[in-house]
């Protein structure tokens, strides 16, 4: 492992820096991330050399596929800590994932079984359970503290016997806040039921351990980790994933296949129908062997001092309200703001015009919004190759934006 | 070049807020949502001999929306459907083709090609118009 962490070498790494002829803010990594070169590398090559379908043919390509794709499970085993790569079922985003779990769990529960959400989730986290309700499912919402917090003290009332999963953010696409995971387990546990986290915004930020967090299900994507869009990941403990069904149905996931049924490969096989984003898993695993290589202690206080500049400087502008956390709660390096009566979009193609990429709209988090009492708001949202220059030209650009819009 | 965006024409189009309010009993109204920005236009008319004979907006928008719902506010009294029809597709041409129309129904769609560049901002300027064509719409129904 390399020690230290520079900033100005990481982008070596990333090509998108070097392809720009005018310096580029690129603040909208929440959103998504600028790709590794490693994953540039290892899809052109794998595409170059061993393009084929996995798991069906016997000739080399299938074959040199078939491992490739099978050795990116066990990258991303590694990378997350699961017990087991057969843990590791690639999926075609953190939207996906939590489609599936929520199908096929949803499928076995009975009418009156409840599952609890935050109102703090992105809609990838709530209209999978939102839907389950057509079928007698109880949706129960976690209420938020002021600051956009879970009210986690809330989880004890809010969690009834007949709970069958909690399914909550692990760190808010808004506000940045960590969830206090070890909280929702405990919860959660009281009565038996299950949690999802919903990773998306976590993974940018390091290796994670999903076995020290507790949970049964995680989610992410690979173009939230510097990897291609395309893919994500569901990992599951296992004893839960082979007791559950499938919610695709086609090649590659069954074990016999009669006129009129069929029974199912095993986990992850058994949700992995159809052909799956074989060269996209390539590019993933790549990525997260270069990550599993960094400084991430040294990563963490780059951008945590980055953070601290960026909110002092977003709460040094007159009519600047910021959404989140400000006490010392644990947070992602992101800030979602207002800016006077300034609306979001407005603002956003002003700062695009200054080179300054940022979100602005409801960040698919429409009941958080209306928690803060907003429609909109703007996203600056921060990643290991930024530094203290592109914080500068976010204030800068918040400054002349004022004059344009005024 | 998005700067030229916020000439002041049109700061001042969106400030002046042309038709902005709500009508006691509307021939017909519509209500529409921009699911990128969770912007909300309500329009509502009413309506004699098929020509709308006043017009109330309630726009809750970013900059280019309620000055497109002013537009609509200063231009709409006294025109028929297919009016509205004729200005909206002038709008839409302005934002999408290479060359803007040769003659614009209503002079200060102009202001609105610099919006050209940006599709994701296209939606912005044409909700005032499509809401108001839903209310068009929802009158007939009601007639």
């Amino acid at each position: 492992m390399k020690t230290g962490f520079d900033p100005r070498m990481v982008r070596q790494d990333f090509p998108f820096f070097s392809s720009r002829e005018q310096p580029y803010h690129y603040l909208d990594n929440a959103a998504t991330a600028q790709m590794h070169a490693a994953a540039f590398e290892a899809m052109h090559r794998h595409d170059l050399e061993n393009r084929a379908n996995v798991m069906r043919g016997n000739h080399r390509l299938a074959e040199r596929a078939t491992t490739a794709y099978e050795s990116a499970r066990q990258v991303v085993a590694r990378f997350i800590n699961a017990a087991h790569a057969s843990e590791i079922v690639f999926t075609g985003g953190t939207t996906a994932a939590i489609n599936l779990v929520a199908a096929s769990l949803g499928s076995q529960w009975k009418p009156g079984d409840e599952v609890v959400v935050s109102q703090a989730e992105h809609h990838s986290n709530l209209l999978p359970w939102q839907a389950l309700q057509a079928r007698g499912i109880v949706l129960r919402v976690l209420p938020l503290q002021v600051d956009g917090c879970l009210e986690t003290e809330a989880l004890a009332t809010l969690i009834g016997p007949r709970c069958k999963l909690v399914a909550v953010t692990h760190a808010s696409n808004v506000t940045g806040a960590v969830t206090d995971v070890a909280a929702v387990v405990a919860a959660a546990r009281q009565v038996g039921a299950w949690v999802l986290l919903d990773g998306a915004q976590r993974v940018q930020h390091g290796p994670l351990d999903v076995q020290a967090l507790g949970c049964d299900f995680y989610a992410f994507s690979g173009h939230k980790c510097f990897g291609p869009s395309g893919i994500g990941v569901l990992w599951g403990q296992a004893a839960w994933l082979d007791r559950m069904p499938p919610f695709l149905r086609g090649g590659g996931m069954v074990g016999r296949v009669e006129p009129d049924q069929a029974d199912w490969a095993p986990a992850p096989r058994r949700f992995e129908a159809g052909t799956p984003p074989i060269t996209q898993a390539v590019g993933l695993a790549a990525v997260l062997e270069a990550l599993m290589q960094w400084d991430w202690d040294a990563v963490h206080a780059h951008e945590a001092a980055l953070q601290q500049l960026l909110l002092q400087g977003l709460q040094a502008l007159p009519g600047l309200r910021l959404l989140g956390p400000v006490d010392g709660t644990a947070r992602l390096p992101l800030a979602s703001f207002s800016l006077a009566e300034l609306h979001p979009h407005d603002l956003c193609q002003v700062l695009d015009g200054q080179g300054v990429a940022v979100r602005g709209g409801h960040h698919c988090a429409q009941p958080l919004m209306a928690h803060f009492g907003v429609e909109a708001s703007v996203r600056a949202s921060l990643a290991c190759y930024n530094d203290r220059s592109d914080v500068d030209a976010l204030l800068a650009g918040l400054v002349h934006a004022r004059e344009v819009l005024a | 070049m998005s700067d030229a965006l916020y000439q002041q024409a049109i700061k001042n189009l969106a400030r002046a807020a042309h038709g902005a309010g709500r009508l006691e009993i509307p021939d017909g109204s519509a209500l529409r949502d921009n699911p990128l920005c969770g912007d909300r236009v309500r329009m509502e008319i009413t309506r004699h001999d098929g020509m709308i004979s006043t017009l109330g907006h309630d726009t809750r928008g970013c900059l280019l929306c309620r000055a497109s719902a002013s537009l609509i506010g200063r231009h709409a009294i006294g025109q028929d459907q297919a009016g509205i029809q004729a200005a909206q597709q002038a709008l839409e041409q302005l934002l999408t083709q290479p060359d803007p129309p040769a003659a614009l129904p209503w002079p200060e769609l102009a202001l609105f090609v610099p919006a050209h560049p940006f599709p994701s901002r296209h939606g912005c300027v044409l909700l005032p118009f499509q809401t108001l064509l839903a209310a068009l719409k929802d009158s007939d129904d009601n007639a």
